[in-house]
């Protein structure tokens, strides 16, 4: 009988030389008259350990990494494929304490399956929640999903429920459900992972959206940076389509919802819905006005669900195990888990699923293990380019929505970078006005000039220039950003570079004690 | 046919196979950008009266998007990530490296053609910073040394 050898086909993992490795595997087990079968699955998510290959034996799956190709002949030597013993073996890949002690719901699959795999989908739990779906009324998809507590998980963290029940109450004759997989976050891969290493979640997500809301069509509107997500979207849309998951009559319901990716083109603000809705009718990504809100008149006009790759990915599990198992988890007013995603300078980088309610201390150094430098970490900056920077002493926030909005300081989209202590906080003040610069659409003045302003400002403030003025300018300047613009571009880009001002004022050039504005 | 015909002809072909997509657009300048590497300015009038559009209106979305390009880019496109992931793991040195080493800057190419450089905002490739792509190729974990290896193995097998 073959042995089954996994090798992630993850982006990521291909970066460190995967595809490499799995082509020495595949070439020394012909050598060598070795029968294997090699399946390229998503990645656990222990980037630090990619490419991790992993092979099934009688005990479970182990694992061993990280594996570059000069490493295959030697692990054939230590007869890996029967479970032998390598300088790169790890044990039994579940058992690693950084994937054991997470709560996995969405990312359930995600590095155990074959992501091309209908078959493997299906035989793991998937399509449950669909076949679930299939038998209820709208209204009951829509309670089931606002009972579960999900709140967005783009960032915004607006209950999904409440926004299905708008688009299911509002009469037309066509609606869309759109995901938003314009991941552009930096420190942010979980829906690249998901689309990478679970296509069909997503597939089936939002076709229980379109099922619940009387929506036929479907849109991913993915980002032209994720060329390895585009394939396998579109491979797994095929194969949905051909098994009658997809279509006008989804096994055999006589129910439509058809599902199509679009590709964006580089633009960071076409992640705001409005913009994303311009955008996918072949405009400018202007951001629009709201009202009226896109569940009431959204993409061509029409009612729409627009939501991130997460949420509708976490919707198969609420509809399978009911939105009361998803509840269970987390803390306060933030339900069930978040995939976080630890980048930047740790040692430990990757996908963390929990419940809410880890603080961020724990997830930097038990689940992190520090910063990769090995010197301390000063500023953990969490919720992409618009968040926070957090310093040490607020390493104790729970990763809670309220609990981090009571810090000025947001969890968004769950991604954590974190910066040693050779980071230069007026310069990643800087850089902040320099991204909202270069991304904004344009439509608000404090956005489209202010960052240009602020950029000059930050400028001086870094060369000592005027300090005295300066530094009440940029606050002055953050104010009205904050408060004139549209959306969160304009509207948070304040975040960071106030966060990094009062937190760490001495990059500035200035004493605490003069920041107490 | 002359080369302006090839690529009028190209441009025409995509352009009946996608417009009466809803929300064309996006997907036609994909399309002429995947086909030619950039959206020749003769072909926006095409575009435009296929979509009942102005051509400002076209070039207006070419241009809004970071992504689209009316001039051709080197051999090989370089999107080398700026994001603030990268620059937690040296991403600032290795932007000057990459400058140095391939004499241009941002939105350049070389004089003899072989690479543009452009930046990136974020490759979602956070857990293996700093990151690059060149063409569809995504790398991880870039070190000056990395960058240099893969650029001469790149341009030996040019």
């Amino acid at each position: 009988m073959s042995i089954t050898i996994y090798v992630p086909c993850d982006s990521s993992a291909v970066s460190l030389g995967a595809d490499r490795v799995a082509t020495a595997i595949a070439q020394e087990a012909e050598k060598r008259s070795i029968d294997i079968k090699l399946v390229r699955n998503g990645s656990r998510g222990m980037y630090w350990l990619e490419p991790l290959v992993e092979v099934a034996t009688s005990k479970g799956r182990l694992a061993y990494g990280p594996v570059q190709p000069g490493d295959v002949s030697g692990l054939f030597d230590a007869d890996f494929t029967q479970g032998g013993e390598h300088a790169l073996s790890l044990g039994i890949t579940e058992e690693l304490d950084y994937f054991k002690k997470q709560q996995r719901l969405t990312f359930a699959r995600i590095g155990k399956t074959d992501p091309a795999s209908l078959t493997d989908y299906v035989e793991n739990d998937g399509y449950r929640g669909l076949k679930n779906a299939l038998s209820m009324t709208q209204a009951q998809i829509v309670q089931a999903v606002t009972d579960s507590g999900l709140r967005g998980r783009g960032g915004a963290a607006f209950p999904t429920g409440i926004k299905w029940k708008t688009v299911l109450n509002t009469v037309s004759p066509q609606k869309y459900i759109i995901c938003n997989a314009d991941e552009g976050d930096s420190g942010t891969f979980s829906d690249r992972m998901v689309m990478e290493g679970d296509p069909f979640v997503l597939i089936e997500g939002m076709t229980i959206a379109g099922l619940a809301v009387d929506a036929t069509q479907g849109y991913i509107y993915l980002r032209i940076e994720y060329p390895h997500a585009f394939e396998v979207l579109n491979a797994a849309i095929a194969t949905a389509y051909q098994a009658g998951y997809l279509g006008d009559n989804i096994q055999g319901s006589g129910k439509t919802f058809n599902l199509e990716v679009r590709l964006g083109a580089g633009a960071y603000v076409c992640g705001e819905e409005t913009s994303l809705m311009e955008s996918l009718e072949g405009k400018r990504g202007l951001v629009r006005f709201k009202p009226p809100l896109p569940a009431i008149s959204g993409l061509f006009g029409q009612p729409t669900v627009v939501n991130n790759v997460i949420s509708l990915a976490s919707v198969p599990v609420i509809l399978d195990k009911g939105g009361d198992y998803y509840r269970d988890f987390g803390m306060g007013r933030s339900r069930g888990t978040l995939p976080v995603q630890l980048a930047g300078n740790i040692k430990r980088p990757g996908l963390v699923e929990l419940g809410f309610g880890l603080t961020l201390r724990e997830l930097l150094y038990d689940f992190g293990g520090g910063a990769a430098s090995g010197r301390p970490i000063r500023a953990v900056q969490v919720g992409g380019p618009l968040g926070a920077y957090l310093p040490d002493s607020q390493f104790d926030t729970p990763l809670d929505y309220e609990a981090f909005a009571a810090i000025w300081a947001v969890v968004g989209h769950g991604g954590i970078v974190v910066f040693d202590d050779t980071v230069n906080m007026a310069e990643m003040a800087r850089y902040s006005m320099e991204f909202c610069k270069i991304e904004s659409c344009g439509k608000c003045t404090p956005c489209r000039i202010g960052s240009t302003r602020g950029v000059e400002v930050m400028d001086d403030i870094i060369n000592g220039r005027n300090l005295d003025k300066n530094i009440p300018l940029l606050r002055d300047l953050c104010d009205t950003l904050l408060n004139g613009s549209l959306c969160a571009l304009g509207g948070m880009t304040p975040y960071p570079v106030l966060s990094a001002l009062n937190h760490f004022p001495e990059d500035f050039g200035i004493n605490a004690k003069a920041t107490a504005a | 046919m002359t080369e302006s015909g090839s690529t009028q002809s190209t441009v025409q072909e995509i352009i009946a196979a996608l417009k009466d997509k809803p929300g064309a657009l996006l997907p036609i300048l994909h399309g002429i950008q995947d086909a030619m590497g950039y959206i020749p300015a003769e072909s926006v009038p095409g575009i435009a009266t296929a979509l009942s559009l102005s051509r400002a209106e076209v070039h207006g979305v070419i241009s809004f998007y970071h992504y689209f390009r009316d001039t051709p880019p080197g051999k090989q496109t370089i999107h080398l990530c700026r994001a603030e992931s990268c620059q937690a793991m040296g991403g600032r040195q290795l932007e000057e490296h990459v400058k140095s080493k391939l004499g241009i800057d941002f939105h350049e190419t070389t004089a003899d053609g072989k690479f543009s450089l452009e930046p990136v905002y974020c490759l979602g490739n956070c857990a293996c910073s700093p990151a690059m792509q060149i063409g569809k190729e995504i790398y991880g974990r870039v070190s000056a040394d990395s960058f240099d290896a893969v650029i001469n193995n790149t341009e030996a097998s040019a």
